[in-house]
């Protein structure tokens, strides 16, 4: 009885130190299959979160919606600090991402934007505070998970045009995602279906990765798993895990 | 201006003047009421442009723009907006700036451009030589002096020996040399405005080190704070003034986006800004001024209970962002109605009233967008149809579908702008995935009917989710 209360004080302290122990909020994606494999059951409030797309502009803008689906389902003002002024504004309302809350922050470099970002993250109050870089280190990755877990907001690094193939640097972060753009379903008319990525959790501190491939963000942020893709070879051996 | 052509110059007397202009209306000068308002030009000018200005008598004003071009992007903006400001105003100006005092004073008044005179950094030696003696700031019975003994311009004054000129002419000769050259100092007092909240400190020893300024910075920002809360204002802007021992004066300026009384969040925005003092030998005093206040009234706060609801400080952080990568790298955007899609986004200050206003929800509209469109080569199959294959920055991409087009015509009536040479340019703008599922946005310039619509070629414009 004495040994498990040691046991128990031991864990708290463990968990303390890992920054795991303060309990936020997390921000579910609706779909069972991917918030099951999230420590929390999703996107982790107060905690740094990587995302990627590739050198290909396409699969980047998939990741700015992604992202943006993400902040549209929190509440409050968001930063988002950039390096490139490609970022268009109206899809990110298109994603349920309103105007009036997204402040930019155009910060020109690397080390800004990471300086911009931490400046951010001292302010709890806000959704969340993203980041545009090219490249950043691991220091850098600790400094903003340690700000973000003091203030409570979701911080979300983006690496640019990041390589598919590069060997990924160790990172603090809690997440890292890799979105890249996947065929739709062909309507057989001239005309586009609603857009499918390939979501891959790259790494999850916690848990194991996975990927998936889902349908992009509708007007409220929310992406879809699609009945006709759930039956895909590798998403059968996930069910099987999960049920 | 006027005056001028008909050959009538300062130093004449009425009677001859009156022989150019018969009809001539003569003014008194009221060099007392010609100096107030160039004060209250001054402390214009200080508003606007840098915390160091001060009036020139009789017709000048100095303004030290050190570090405070990046507000305006470019040095050239800032002198532009200047020119143009003051020009609005009614008056003559004549604008220059040069890495000297002494220099820019020369130029302003000696080469009647009409625009702003910018003296690239380095050489100001190479333009002064080339001025009249008379652009030193010499009394007029010395150029008239030098004048006969032939001097006519400055690098003759340059190269000649000093010993026996010093002699004649006295040493101010060649002080106003040296101070135009950038060899001796020549500091300026800059002037305050009057009735703003004001704080000095004056030291018994010069300090020179950042923990001292910081120390500084906080007794001075709480005597402005309570002087302020006294005439129930709050900070907009402050400069801050770092008096040098040897007689130069350094300044650093904040803003803030909302008017603020809070002492601790002040003084972080001036720390910040330490690092672009130059202590020199040391610093004697430092001043504290409030030259932009705005009514705030006071508040109460309302207990333990409010802390939770309150929303976050916005104010806070968006003035340490904006005071570290400047005023206008911060914003938010918003709709603007205009045809064109580069053009349909308004920007507005990132702590404004929130509009509510969006844009259409029922366009497509890409995430990332090329800041020009950039032209690739494309097969289609017909000519109205999405194209089947595009090569972009020699990538091949092949098409599986598409959708389109949407056709956008060009704003004719936009008298700048790319499109004022071509003002019936139409866009017709194609949705395309590609095999890997990456969604672009391409348009074809032209309506395929008429030549003066476009010339057919194909843009990439963009990449959606």
């Amino acid at each position: 009885m004495r040994q498990s209360v040691v046991l128990e004080h031991l864990r708290a302290r463990i968990a303390q130190i890992e920054g795991v122990g303060t309990r936020r909020a997390t921000i579910p994606f609706g779909i069972a299959d991917i918030d099951d494999r999230l420590p929390g059951g999703g996107i982790a409030t107060g905690a740094l979160h990587e995302l990627a797309g590739s050198p290909d502009l396409a699969d980047d803008a998939s990741a700015t919606v992604f992202v943006a689906g993400i902040l549209a389902r929190m509440d409050g003002p968001v930063f988002w600090c950039l390096r490139w002024r490609d970022l268009f504004a109206p899809a990110l309302h298109l994603a349920g991402l309103h105007p009036d809350r997204v402040i930019h922050v155009e910060a020109g470099s690397d080390t800004n934007v990471l300086l911009a970002m931490e400046e951010c993250l001292r302010h709890s109050g806000l959704a969340g505070v993203v980041g545009e870089v090219s490249k950043y280190t691991t220091t850098a990755s600790k400094r903003l998970q340690l700000a973000a877990e003091s203030s409570g907001v979701a911080a979300f690094v983006f690496r640019r045009a990041s390589k598919t193939e590069q060997a990924a640097e160790g990172t603090a972060a809690v997440t890292r995602w890799r979105i890249t753009a996947f065929p739709s379903e062909d309507l057989g008319i001239p005309s586009l279906g609603r857009p499918r990525w390939n979501v891959a959790l790259e790494r999850v501190r916690g848990g194991n990765p996975h990927a998936w491939i889902v349908e992009g963000c509708d007007a409220t942020g929310r992406i879809g798993l699609s009945s006709a893709l759930v039956d895909r070879p590798a998403a059968a051996d996930d069910r099987k895990f999960v049920a | 201006m006027a005056a001028r052509a008909l050959g009538i110059r300062p130093g004449l007397t009425v009677t001859q003047a009156r022989l150019f202009a018969p009809e001539l209306e003569v003014v008194d000068a009221e060099p007392e009421a010609d100096l107030e308002g160039l004060r209250r030009l001054a402390l214009w000018a200080g508003q606007r442009y840098s915390p160091f200005v001060s009036p020139d008598a009789p017709d000048g004003i100095w303004l030290d723009i050190t570090g405070c071009a990046s507000l305006f992007s470019t040095e050239k903006a800032l002198l532009k907006d200047l020119h143009r400001r003051i020009a609005a105003f009614g008056l003559t100006v004549q604008v220059a700036v040069a890495d000297t005092a002494g220099c820019a004073h020369a130029v302003a008044r000696h080469v009647p451009a009409g625009r702003p005179v910018t003296i690239e950094p380095g050489v100001h030696r190479k333009a002064i030589a080339l001025l009249p003696i008379a652009a030193l700031r010499l009394p007029a019975i010395d150029v008239e002096g030098l004048r006969k003994l032939g001097f006519e311009r400055i690098e003759q004054l340059i190269g000649a020996p000093r010993g026996p000129l010093a002699k004649r002419f006295g040493r101010d000769l060649h002080r106003r040399l040296d101070q135009a050259l950038g060899n001796v100092p020549e500091p300026i007092e800059p002037i305050f405005p009057e009735n703003v909240p004001r704080a000095r400190r004056g030291f018994m020893e010069p300090i020179a080190t950042s923990e001292a300024f910081a120390q500084v910075i906080g007794d001075l920002v709480a005597d402005a704070v309570e002087q302020l809360g006294r005439i129930g204002k709050g900070a907009r802007r402050l400069d801050c003034y770092f008096h040098r021992v040897d007689g130069h004066t350094q300044a650093i300026r904040i803003g803030t986006a909302a008017p603020s009384r809070d002492a601790r969040h002040l003084a972080k925005l001036l720390c910040a800004r330490i690092e672009t003092v130059e202590p020199g030998l040391g610093i004697e005093a430092m001043t504290l001024v409030t030259p932009l206040v705005e009514s705030m009234a006071a508040r109460q706060g309302e207990g333990l209970e409010s802390l939770g609801r309150r929303g976050p400080d916005l104010a806070g952080l968006v003035d340490a962002l904006a005071n570290r990568f400047g005023q206008r790298s911060l914003h938010r955007s918003g709709p603007r109605a205009s045809a064109m899609p580069e053009r349909s986004i308004a920007l507005s200050p990132a702590l404004g009233r929130p509009t509510g206003a969006a844009w259409d929800d029922d366009l497509p509209r890409p995430s990332r967008m090329l800041e020009r469109p950039e032209p690739i080569e494309v097969i289609a199959l017909l000519p109205d149809d999405a194209p089947r294959m595009f090569i972009w920055r020699r990538k091949r991409y092949r098409v599986t579908q598409g959708d389109g087009p949407e056709r956008l015509h060009g704003e004719w009536w936009r008298e700048g702008g790319h499109e004022a040479g071509t003002p019936l340019a139409v866009r017709d703008y194609y949705q395309v995935e590609t095999e890997t599922g990456g969604r672009y946005w391409l348009f074809r310039l032209g309506d395929g009917t008429s030549h003066a619509t476009g010339s057919m070629r194909w843009f990439i414009h963009g990449a959606f989710a």
